[in-house]
């Protein structure tokens, strides 16, 4: 849907008129999942909106909301949904094999190496190392996730947070008899509060 | 391992069904992931699990593709193959499906409450990712160092992530981690 505003809609982009080729939409996808150390997203964004213009912010936006909102890895739920919107069926196995089938290879030769050289020490030290940073940018994320709800002092949000953490932490139950319970009783309160609101 | 099944078909049956309650994307589902890798199915031990994260994390991709090295780690290639294909698929055609019937009836008053709902879920799933690895990891005081600060750094700079896991793998050459 293009935007209402003119200097919108000089940006916008056309997409009707010239859809990239199947293999434009491969090697797109590829090129931003290898950039994307510790997540793809940003590359995501750079790619499709500033680089090709293929969609506009807003539309981005609300692709990767649906996508983020819908279980499963976000990015590689984005690849398809795009690619099916510029191409249909094929383009979105152009982009979903564009964003996942060149990193694969590359987790299968780390894959290989691991299992050949994995007990070498030296290489046992380094990833241990590596692990150590990789669990602190998880946590990163989540006090990035956690501050708007301590800010709202959104104590229910909060009490369910930690209700699941410590199901899914400590207790070790199944993921799915956790959110089958929990995702009901989030959506009845959710639903509730705006309501009261 | 369990003798009785074949290990590919457990693998796809396990991934397939674990990616439709990834709830806020693939590192929500790391806890259930070491679950049923190191738990349950004995594919992996602790240690080797939190390898893999690290792996994952160095290479270049989607944060899922630690799927495709667990996958590797039971049943070789084809193993890689069909992790990542069915932790990928089906909540991508579910993506698709979706997308088609909000575009048709857009009701944008649910997809909201939906997505409110999940956030606080999402959190409570990635803390608890974080919490199983680092009872593996985070054994020594300056393992227990590295970690709050590339959490630090992470939240109070747009230092590129990488750099600071090179410079873990640094402190971890170093032997300094233990």
């Amino acid at each position: 849907m293009p935007p209402d505003s003119s200097s919108a809609a000089l940006a916008a982009p056309d997409i009707s008129t010239s859809p990239p080729s199947l293999l434009t939409l491969f090697i797109a996808f590829a090129k931003m999942s290898l950039a994307g150390f510790g997540g793809v997203l940003v590359w995501a964004r750079r790619g499709i909106v500033d680089q090709h213009k293929w969609m506009t912010a807003d539309e981005f936006n609300e692709t990767f909301a649906l996508c983020h909102f819908l279980p499963g890895p976000n990015i590689v739920n984005l690849s398809f949904v795009f690619g099916s919107r510029l191409r249909g069926l094929p383009g979105a196995v152009a982009a979903f094999s564009g964003l996942v089938g060149p990193p694969a290879l590359i987790m299968v030769v780390m894959g290989v190496l691991y299992h050949r050289y994995g007990d070498i020490d030296a290489l046992r030290r380094i990833l241990s190392g590596v692990a150590c940073a990789a669990i602190g940018l998880m946590l990163a994320v989540v006090f990035r996730m956690m501050t708007p709800l301590l800010k709202r002092r959104d104590v229910i949000a909060l009490l369910l947070m930690v209700a699941v953490f410590i199901a899914i932490g400590i207790a070790r139950l199944p993921l799915a008899a956790v959110l089958l319970a929990a995702i009901p009783i989030s959506i009845a309160i959710t639903w509730w509060m705006r309501r009261a609101a | 391992m369990n003798s009785d099944s074949n290990p590919v078909l457990t693998l796809a049956w396990t991934f397939a069904a674990m990616s439709l309650f990834a709830v806020g994307g693939a590192n929500s589902a790391i806890p259930e992931m070491h679950r049923v890798a190191v738990d349950v199915n004995h594919w992996l031990s602790d240690q080797q699990f939190t390898d893999v994260y690290a792996i994952a994390q160095l290479s270049p991709g989607p944060n899922v593709l630690i799927v495709t090295l667990i996958g590797y780690s039971v049943a070789g290639l084809l193993g890689a193959l069909v992790a990542t294909v069915a932790m990928c698929v089906p909540t991508a055609v579910l993506a698709l499906i979706v997308s088609r019937f909000l575009t048709r009836a857009s009701q944008a008053r649910w997809p909201g409450i939906v997505q409110a709902a999940l956030v606080p879920l999402s959190i409570g799933l990635m803390g608890a990712s974080g919490f199983i690895l680092a009872r593996t990891s985070d054994r020594t005081v300056v393992a227990v160092l590295v970690t709050v600060g590339a959490a630090m750094l992470a939240s109070v700079t747009r230092l590129n992530p990488l750099w600071m896991l090179l410079a873990g793998g640094c402190a971890g050459f170093a032997g300094l981690i233990g």
